[in-house]
């Protein structure tokens, strides 16, 4: 079997969930090469080619792959793929906007978001904000993945695998890009962070989000979340929103606070290893799922934690 | 200038309602499930409407693929403010790509030049319908909406990405996807209710599509994810600290003073 997998990359840097996506190639078995489509992205390919297990690197190195048009990759795509049994990606916004493309170009219907790999051909989703496990086998002869990252570990580094470069594709421009509002943060990556501190409407605030969970997050090295109502309410930026139809993660240690859990947010953090949750109403749901439940005010409680850490 | 829309619909257990499942591994029990629209959907088409009334858009087509109940999510559209729905009828489960494919046969029919649909729906979570239906038709993509702006035959979009807010110009024809935070979508009114029994919703078999809708993906199982242990109350944040100390979650020799 040969696989190839689209890279995803962010501000010049390799995202930390391709190399959990080889590990999913690698139970699926086969050569795995790895392509990054981008500008000035030899930095990215180099760093791509170091990860265990990789065959060889493609890097598509020109101004028209320069902030990922979901278009163009895709042509890339489907071009490369007569050599390659399966195309999978990160399940990112990157991979959500370009594998479906690609996949209907091929008349191949696409896996979203595989969390375990079963055989060659079947693979384990979740379904209904991960309420349930579907099992499928793919029929068609060539397969469309995209995967969960949060659900496989990282395949670590290796031996350097031989980058080729790669000749852009003509073709007509669709979307362009205009600007990026990008949110600027030293943390660890959401989507692979082994600590991330969570937080909901009952921060009431933007000042009281900062206040509160960024120091939190601070002394414990952990990425940001946060619920859609602190999302919607401005308190943080759309990216850190943990959930069915946002970020998600399984950490090591999970810590919700003032978020009552309901089944759109436990969708995205549910596969948590340990789930901490301080809340002041003892009834609310993630209160039920959680290994260590406080009833507190979170206004003392994480001041005190942060304090004590 | 004066665009066609299309918004497809689909009609899915209600975001609210916990999912049971059958017991022969078959997937949710659907029998006195709670129905409604996909809130993506209900989003996009709330962003076709607007359009309309602005006067940027002058048809808003609803359409459905799914069974004859879908009748009823049909309705909605059109008191939300569709001028017209089409539910292209099967009892059978369609995967997203032949629902695209389809899609894709009746805007061709249609002429229109705008897709709004939602990013995802919430029963299968899939992600993928839109980004399809725009790989089928050769046409521009933009997903994950949060803003829109249409312009010269473009529309200018805010997506919401990994990364951040990202703002794309596309060139109509273009499918958009709504994102949660595009607007907040109306409730129909009681007159728009009696208004929408008299717009015009047509039927159409599946079959007439002539396309092929077999499914690619075998469906083996649908089972329940592992249920997590009951988990412990702690009383003070001394207590949490020395737990999660033992559990080597936070730092050696972290501590509480
Ligand atoms: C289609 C769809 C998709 C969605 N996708 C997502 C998603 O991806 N992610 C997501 O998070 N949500 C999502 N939602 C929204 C979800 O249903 C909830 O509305 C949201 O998660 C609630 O956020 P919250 O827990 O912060 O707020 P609330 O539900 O209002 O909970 C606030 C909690 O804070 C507690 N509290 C209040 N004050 C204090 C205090 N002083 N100290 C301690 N505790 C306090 C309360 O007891 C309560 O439990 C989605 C909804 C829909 C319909």
């Amino acid at each position: 079997m040969t696989i190839l997998v689209l890279a995803d990359h962010r501000d010049g840097m390799l995202a930390g969930t391709v190399s959990r996506v080889v590990t999913a190639a690698q139970e699926i078995g086969g050569a795995i090469d790895i392509l990054v489509a981008g500008r000035d992205c030899g930095a990215i390919a180099a760093a791509a080619a170091e990860i265990a297990g990789v065959n060889r690197v493609l890097c598509a190195d020109d101004p028209r792959y320069e902030h990922g048009p979901a278009e163009r990759i895709a042509d890339l795509l489907v071009s490369l793929a007569p050599g390659y049994d399966v195309l999978m990606a990160p399940a990112g916004s990157a991979g959500k906007a370009i594998m479906p493309r690609a996949a209907a170009m091929l008349d191949v219907m696409q896996v979203s978001e595989i969390v375990a790999v079963r055989g060659p051909d079947r693979f384990d989703r979740r379904i209904y904000a991960g309420n349930a496990i579907l099992t499928v086998e793919a029929q068609d002869a060539r397969k469309v993945l995209t995967v969960r990252a949060s659900a496989f570990v990282d395949a670590g580094r290796g031996p350097a695998a031989p980058v080729q470069a790669l000749a852009p594709l003509d073709g007509p421009a669709l979307s362009s890009f205009v600007s990026l509002e990008a949110s600027h943060s030293d943390r660890p990556d959401l989507t692979t962070a082994r600590v991330v501190v969570s937080g909901g409407r009952a921060l009431r605030s933007k000042a009281g989000f900062a206040e509160l969970i960024l120091p939190l997050a601070d002394k414990l090295g952990a990425a940001v979340g946060a619920s859609r109502a602190a999302v919607d309410a401005g308190f943080v930026g759309n990216d850190v929103q943990v959930g069915q139809t946002g970020r998600i993660v399984a950490p090591d240690l999970y810590i919700a606070c003032g978020i009552s859990g309901a089944i759109q947010h436990l969708a995205g953090m549910k596969d948590s290893r340990v789930i901490v949750a301080i809340n002041n109403d003892a009834q609310a749901p993630i209160m039920q799922l959680a290994d260590f439940a406080l009833v507190a005010d979170i206004f003392e409680a994480l001041p005190e934690l942060t304090r004590k850490l | 200038m004066s665009l066609k829309i299309i918004v497809p619909v689909k009609r899915v257990i209600e975001a609210s309602v916990r999912i049971r499942l059958r017991s022969d591994g078959g997937g949710p029990d659907m029998a006195n499930a709670k129905m409604a629209m996909n809130p993506f959907d209900e989003i996009a088409l709330e962003e076709a409407v607007r359009l309309r009334e602005q006067g940027l858009a002058d048809d808003v087509l609803a359409v459905s693929i799914g069974p004859q109940a879908a009748q009823e999510t049909l309705r909605t559209a059109l008191a939300l403010g569709a001028d017209r729905a089409l539910l292209v009828e099967t009892g059978a489960a369609i995967e997203p790509l032949a629902i695209a494919r389809i899609l894709a046969a009746i805007i061709a029919e249609e002429g229109a030049q705008l897709v709004l649909m939602g990013k995802l729906s919430i029963d299968e979570d899939n992600n993928q319908t839109g980004p399809m239906l725009a790989g089928f038709l050769g046409w521009g993509q933009a997903g994950c909406a949060s803003g829109i702006v249409v312009s010269h035959n473009t529309a200018r979009v805010t997506c919401e990405t990994d990364g951040g807010l990202e703002t794309l110009d596309v060139p109509l024809p273009a499918v958009i996807t709504a994102d949660l935070r595009l607007n907040e979508p109306r409730y129909p009114s009681l007159p728009n209710i009696m208004k929408a029994r008299k717009k015009p919703l047509e039927t159409r078999a599946l079959d007439a599509f002539g396309i092929d809708t077999a499914p690619r993906l075998k469906r083996i199982e649908v089972r329940e994810p592992p249920e997590r242990q009951a988990g412990l109350v702690v009383e003070t944040v001394d207590d949490l600290i020395a737990r999660l100390r033992d559990a080597d979650l936070i730092p050696a020799g972290s501590a509480a003073q």
